[in-house]
């Protein structure tokens, strides 16, 4: 009698416990790009999240943080299923991550029909930021056009009159070209996206070349970009200047170093952030990353931490409270915390409104290539269909 | 009830009987150990299942090795999509679209397709395949790589039947898929399957005695595209998406290995095939994100040793309970 | 009209025709004479380009990596069809098709491991980084000159070797009558394994040779497998005339395609019909060239004799 009542007191003591357990957890479901040669890209999140765990002590307004990662392989229906994978297998109380525009666009439907609040720390598919606004979702990165917009900007300033335009056949690819042709005032005098597999661009730089253009604007990431810059240098064609978005990063830039690209030395970007941006989480973060990865984070660690950080803030506006969707989505569109970027300020889309800089590939102080902020181009600038969002 | 009976007494039977039970009671299984997650794991199997059957109808039974089946999965799966995306949400006009559409895509691969034999008819169907997975991936407008959404599941107009509910989805699901393994029953005993399986082991004797096998499997492969395309419908309601990944020639090729792992030119072959499949890939990707290490090595393994698939391998019991 | 576009785009094509001979005469030399249906053949075309990116990297010399790579993936490749491709010949197509897509998938995960996501990079030594007027207003780049060139080179060894040697003699009759060839008492065990390895070779060198250009990474082999079978189907199973004929045929088509379809277009339709269309005709075409062959010549353009 005594034996069955103590083994029951037990089990309940264990089961309570652990529900308790369970309440005290704050789960945050990251989906990311772990394989395929891209996964270089997704290496960069996953560390950005890591440092920014590290820094909040995994805790979140005394709760313990859990961090569950998925890999997507660039593919929008296993992103989907990650993220219903996460969601109802992991029973994760937050979404974050999402490399590709793509893939969130499949994806999101699934955060939002279970009632979570998602947030991209890349993807900055335009239909999240206009019509498609949603409550629960929140970008930590940008709009695909304002970056290229931004560099669009730039171009105009270096007195660029005719450009040929090059990127990649799917949502972020078509947008980043809809961005530059937004703000640059010349002529486009060809533009061609090739599709995600492609690798040799013999045919489309004989095109180029043919052009004659003052000017080459592409959107190469991950592990395109050196194919694509090696390529280009090798059909004679540095003596036209090449501008890039997301080509030359943080993550990539070691390997150009390593290959002996130097052509790409002063070459120029534009980006909402730099690794040498002045303010002091930003000092303390790009040190942390760097012992902890030996390498320079690039924009996608510091949107992964800036995510994380994010969340945070809600959390700590809910008093600890996770569950309170409300005063969590709160607490995120105020945005109380320091930023990487400075201060981060939200628009009734969830999108930054934030500064762009042109950024240039330098050496620093030992001999490592490292991007440079130059100058200011487009300053507190929201996306251009935040007019459409209905929030 | 006899003859259902008697399917028990076997190590097959009870082994088929098993995967049904399981298909049929997930739904109550799961919630219990808290994991919703496993009923959805279990529906997107049985939807691929019908598709693997579908396959090994033609393969299995008949001898022809499609590299392109997965087009019809596309053809179906578009269906929806389109329809949906121009605001046809009838289920009854985009399943008919769907059906019908594969049927006619599958007439025309098969009747040119069926003129040859061997690897060019692997090498065939897969350059049809690849030409509609590039027809659709330079389709702007439905979304090319990027895949498309699909805001509502199809609508048959009929209040009770909703299949935005889940449980109304997977039963749905079920049913077909109870349909489509009593249908493969059905045509493979029949006398028109008996031409099939007989255009396996030798065309030309067939076509001697007086049957000759070309509109045979012609129908045949219009049969499986239709199926395949039924498959891919349930799979753009579940999913409510659909991207031109599906037909990439390497989902064709994962049906087939499907297919040879649940065990040709059997009924249930298929479906044990595909749940095996799907659920260990789940289950190894998340012990490692290196599981292709263990995946590759184990497709190798069961083509060379496990000749006849896991129905193969339970039939050995049968023997020697003999 | 621009010559000098044209002239270039033409050039390019016949680039990558070299680079697709090279990879689809072993494909149709294995087929032809074993019958054997190897998906693993791209998985061969990248062990030569990891294995020559890591030789250069260490010898420091771009020539000296490729002279060590190419008996290393000699090696590589006899031994995986001693180890286990050799058990597929008794097997049927579907068999073969299966075991070697495990391949695929083990090695690309095998080598992202090894070597990382980045890959490996060989880098050209500078003499060879620029770039030759041909003729006219047409520039190349000095490199892929150097590619053709090369291939071509093999192209021609490989005609010697098939059409003027004995161990040719046994290639081509194996090719068109497999049956004959063992019965006269060759040893058609070692036969196999040589013509693997050859095959093994060219794959191997057409990989290492492009990695300059466009980097090693796992994966690489698929798109050009795809396409080679292609070649193959085309060309005629078994006959290395026919792969390069239509190794060549298929890069034209392909490079020339991709950028001219869509001004072609423009004549017909509006530009955003001509912005879809474009590419989809120009990835199509090749594919629809194959049908058209397999519905007309199922043997292919240039069969061995004898089959």
């Amino acid at each position: 009698m005594h034996k069955r009542l103590l083994t029951l007191t037990a089990a309940a003591t264990v089961a309570f416990a652990a529900n308790a357990q369970a309440q005290d957890t704050i789960k945050v479901g990251i989906v990311t790009t772990l394989t395929t040669p891209a996964s270089i890209i997704g290496k960069q999140m996953k560390a950005g999240f890591e440092v920014a765990a590290e820094h909040l002590g995994h805790k979140m307004a005394g709760k313990k943080l859990e961090l569950i990662f998925e890999d997507d392989a660039i593919k929008p229906n296993i992103g989907k299923q990650k993220t219903e994978k996460l969601i109802k297998k992991d029973k994760v109380d937050f979404l974050a991550g999402y490399i590709w525009s793509h893939v969130i666009a499949a994806s999101a439907p699934v955060a939002f029909r279970a009632n979570k609040i998602i947030v991209s720390a890349n993807a900055g598919h335009a239909k999240f930021s206009g019509k498609g606004c949603h409550k629960n979702f929140f970008n930590a990165a940008w709009e695909n056009s304002q970056t290229p917009m931004a560099m669009g900007e730039l171009l105009n300033r270096k007195g660029i009159k005719t450009l040929y335009v090059l990127s990649l056949n799917y949502a972020a690819g078509k947008q980043m070209v809809d961005g530059v042709e937004r703000t640059f005032k010349g002529k486009i005098v060809g533009k061609d996206l090739v599709p995600l597999s492609h690798k040799d661009w013999s045919a489309e730089l004989a095109k180029v070349k043919a052009a004659n253009p003052d000017g080459v604007f592409v959107f190469y990431p991950g592990s395109w970009g050196p194919a694509f810059f090696t390529q280009y240098a090798q059909a004679g064609m540095t003596k036209t200047p090449l501008f890039n978005v997301f080509s030359i990063d943080g993550a990539n830039l070691p390997i150009f170093q390593s290959r002996n690209m130097d052509h790409l030395l002063g070459m120029v970007n534009t980006s909402y952030w730099g690794p040498d941006l002045d303010n002091p989480q930003n000092k303390r973060f790009v040190a942390d990353f760097k012992k902890k990865t030996k390498q320079y984070p690039a924009h996608y660690a510091a949107q992964a931490y800036d995510a994380l950080m994010l969340i945070n803030a809600g959390v700590k506006a809910a008093g600890g409270n996770h569950n309170d969707t409300n005063k969590v989505r709160a607490g995120m569109e105020a945005a109380d915390f320091p930023s990487l970027r400075g201060n981060l300020v939200f628009g009734r889309n969830h999108f930054p409104i934030q500064n762009f800089y042109a950024r240039e590939v330098v050496k620093d102080a030992n001999g490592d290539w490292v991007l440079s902020v130059k100058e200011t181009v487009l300053k507190d600038h929201a996306p251009v269909n935040s007019g459409e969002c209905k929030l | 009830m006899g003859k259902i009976l008697s399917l028990m007494k076997t190590p097959r039977g009870i082994y088929n009987t098993i995967l049904v039970l399981l298909c049929l009671s997930m739904p109550f299984l799961a919630p219990a150990i808290e994991q919703d997650f496993y009923r959805d794991v279990m529906l997107r199997a049985m939807i691929f299942a019908i598709a693997t059957i579908s396959l090994n109808l033609i393969m299995g039974y008949g001898g022809m090795i499609s590299f392109g089946h997965a087009v019809y999965l596309g053809v179906g799966g578009y269906a929806v999509g389109i329809l949906s995306y121009h605001g046809i949400e009838s289920g009854w006009i985009q399943w008919s679209v769907g059906i019908i559409g594969s049927g006619l895509l599958a007439l025309l691969f098969g009747a040119i397709c069926l003129r040859t034999k061997g690897v060019y008819f692997i090498m065939i169907t897969l350059a049809f395949a690849q030409m509609i997975y590039f027809l659709s991936v330079s389709i702007e407008k439905y979304g090319s790589d990027d895949g498309l959404n699909i805001d509502t599941r199809s609508n048959f107009g009929i209040e009770a039947f909703d299949l935005n509910d889940p449980m109304t989805m997977y039963y749905t699901a079920f049913v077909l898929l109870m349909a489509c393994l009593y249908f493969s029953h059905r045509i493979v005993n029949s006398r028109f399957g008996m031409v099939i399986r007989g255009s396996m082991s030798n065309d030309d004797r067939m076509g001697s005695i007086g049957y000759p096998t070309y509109p045979y499997k012609l129908a045949a492969f219009v049969i499986a595209g239709m199926m395949a395309g039924l498959s891919g419908i349930l799979s753009a309601n579940f999913e409510s998406f659909v991207s031109p990944d599906m037909m990439f020639w390497t989902t064709s090729g994962e049906m087939i290995f499907m297919a040879v792992l649940g065990g040709l030119g059997t009924i249930f072959g298929p479906l044990g095939g595909t749940m095996i499949f799907l659920i260990l890939s789940e289950m190894l990707s998340n012990i490692t994100e290196a599981w292709h290490l263990i995946f590759g090595p184990f497709l190798i393994v069961v083509v060379l040793f496990a000749r006849g698939g896991v129905e193969g391998i339970i039939g050995k019991f049968e023997k020697r309970n003999d | 009209m621009d010559y000098a576009l044209l002239a270039e785009q033409f050039f390019n094509g016949f680039q990558l025709g070299i680079i697709l001979f090279l990879v689809a005469a072993g494909l149709t030399l294995v087929f032809g004479i074993m019958d054997l249906v190897n998906l693993a053949h791209g998985t061969l075309y990248m062990f030569g380009a990891f294995f020559a990116a890591t030789f250069s990297m260490v010898t420091g010399s771009m020539f000296l990596g490729m002279l060590f790579a190419l008996p290393v993936t000699l090696v590589a490749g006899m031994l995986m069809e001693w180890s286990l491709l050799r058990t597929l010949y008794q097997r049927n197509h579907l068999d073969q098709v299966q075991v070697t897509f495990g391949l695929i998938i083990f090695f690309n995960e095998l080598f992202l491991i090894a070597w990382g996501p980045e890959g490996a990079a060989i880098q050209l030594p500078d003499y060879l980084q620029g770039t030759t007027p041909l003729f006219g207003d047409v520039v190349v780049p000095d490199y892929r000159l150097v590619i053709i060139t090369s291939g071509l080179l093999v192209a021609l060894g490989l005609y010697f070797l098939v059409s003027k040697t004995r161990i040719g003699m046994l290639i081509r009759a194996g090719a068109s009558n497999r049956e004959m060839v063992a019965a006269l008492g060759v040893n058609i065990k070692m036969l196999y394994t040589v013509v693997f390895g050859l095959g093994a070779a060219l794959a191997g060198f057409a990989g290492m040779i492009i990695t300059p250009i466009t980097q090693a990474e796992s994966g690489m082999g698929e798109g050009i497998l795809i396409l080679a079978f292609v070649v193959i189907v085309i060309g005629g199973i078994g006959s290395i005339r026919g792969a390069f004929i239509a190794a060549i045929i298929t890069g034209l088509i392909d490079t020339l395609g991709r950028s001219f379809i869509d001004v072609a277009m423009l004549a017909v339709m509006d530009t955003e019909g001509a912005e879809t269309a474009g590419p989809a005709i120009s990835s199509m075409l090749i594919y629809i060239i194959m049908a058209v062959v397999l519905a007309v010549k199922p043997q292919g353009l240039f069969p061995p004799k004898g089959a």
